[in-house]
């Protein structure tokens, strides 16, 4: 191979450049989002992974059931809680605060959801 | 060679012709689906198909009652209004209303103005959507964000969906569409934290309350309205509803009839 001075050192430099963002995060991936649990309700109208997974999701076949197929507005957990299926009537009750809820993970994530272009949401108490 | 070449092409040819054109012919050969997708439009069009099943929520408005007490379409505009939390903005160009108040002569421009009694020229005309059994709003919106919901004949808005094109603005006739120009949120004096607000870039319009009627309460006007009796609500389709016993008693009017869009509210004038 000709140029082998130049060429081993370039690639092993060029790896080292492309692979920067992987080990340079590495070991110090920031902390990890706590969003805060209610106090009042114990169960979520789903298992908490299901939740965490696909809660948007579910924000919108309660949306659809709702408005388009006239659906129940009201459900129930697994242990009996009656809940109402809308944002801010329901998840908001629980969940009083956006930023120490919604916020903490979508940041984390930082995903933008447009929820809040329109609904409400709780008055936080600070 | 050379023939057994020429006799491939052409068969090559052929085939590839056939190929391309065996499934349109066989597409059009299927009239039996084609015609059933123009009866449907035809049923669609003629407006009457829906009101057969289920309800048909409809208004009466006795307008003599709003002549009589001249505070109480405000009393109903504002108990709509809070509710939906539906800014005010302070001037017409940006106005959003679901619930307003019209002149005789603009609500019902078909009937002659001539020679008009003083009486009906000052009579204040409450006036909503319609929730038409034949939407033009709906055959406009390009998303399905309004539809009818065919359950309860409400001509309903999913905000979520609205692109803004503005089209069912453009195709109602009774101006009962709204578009938010800014973004409307500052422009709200009490918010309501039990119902959404709009953003810009969003047509908004009477939904006949159906979180309420879902509760088993009448819409936000009717309920205003309540002692004076001036706004019934009811099912249309009931015979034994309040407001089917009293259209039945009583002369009634509509907005546009002639349009053929099957209005769902009465005026007594």
């Amino acid at each position: 191979m000709y140029d082998k001075g130049k060429i081993i050192p370039g690639l092993i430099v060029f790896v080292g450049l492309v692979t920067f963002p992987i080990w340079y995060g590495f070991g110090r991936g920031g902390k990890l989002p706590v969003p805060e649990k209610p106090t009042i309700a114990k169960q979520c109208v789903l298992p908490t992974a299901e939740m965490r997974k696909s809660h948007m999701v579910l924000l919108n076949e309660w949306r659809d059931d709702i408005v388009r197929q006239n659906g129940t507005r009201h459900g129930q957990t697994a242990d009996g809680t009656e809940y109402v299926r809308s944002l801010q009537k329901g998840c908001m009750k629980c969940h009083a605060s956006k930023k120490k809820f919604c916020d903490e993970c979508h940041t984390y994530a930082s995903v933008k959801p447009y929820c809040w272009d329109c609904h409400i949401q709780p008055k936080e108490a600070n | 060679m050379d023939n057994s070449r020429r006799k491939f092409l052409k068969i090559a040819g052929l085939s590839a012709i056939a190929g391309i054109g065996a499934p349109t012919a066989f597409n059009s050969l299927l009239k039996g689906e084609v015609q059933a997708s123009t009866t449907g439009e035809a049923a669609a069009e003629s407006g009457e198909a829906a009101a057969t099943t289920g309800k048909r929520y409809g208004f009466l408005i006795d307008n003599r009652k709003f002549a009589e007490d001249k505070d109480l379409a405000q009393r109903c505009i504002n108990a709509c209004h809070s509710i939906h939390n539906v800014p005010d903005f302070g001037n017409k160009k940006d106005e959003i209303k679901w619930i307003w108040v019209e002149s005789f002569e603009h609500a019902f421009p078909e009937h002659s103005q001539y020679k008009r009694s003083e009486e009906l020229e000052s009579l204040p005309v409450m006036t909503l959507c319609n929730h038409c059994d034949n939407p033009p709003c709906v055959r406009a919106c390009p998303t399905k964000a309004t539809f009818k919901n065919q359950a309860n004949g409400i001509v309903m808005m999913d905000f979520h969906r609205c692109i803004g094109c503005r089209f069912c603005m453009a195709a109602c006739p009774y101006g009962a569409r709204s578009f938010n120009w800014r973004d409307p949120r500052p422009f709200i004096k009490h918010e309501n934290p039990e119902f959404p607000t709009r953003m810009r870039g969003v047509v908004e319009k009477c939904t006949m309350c159906p979180e309420r009627l879902a509760e088993g309460k009448e819409p936000a006007c009717v309920e205003a309205a309540r002692p004076s009796g001036a706004m019934v609500f009811g099912d249309l389709n009931d015979p034994d509803s309040e407001i089917s016993r009293i259209l039945k008693e009583k002369f009634t009017i509509q907005r546009k009839p002639a349009l053929g869009t099957h209005p769902s509210i009465f005026y007594i004038i």
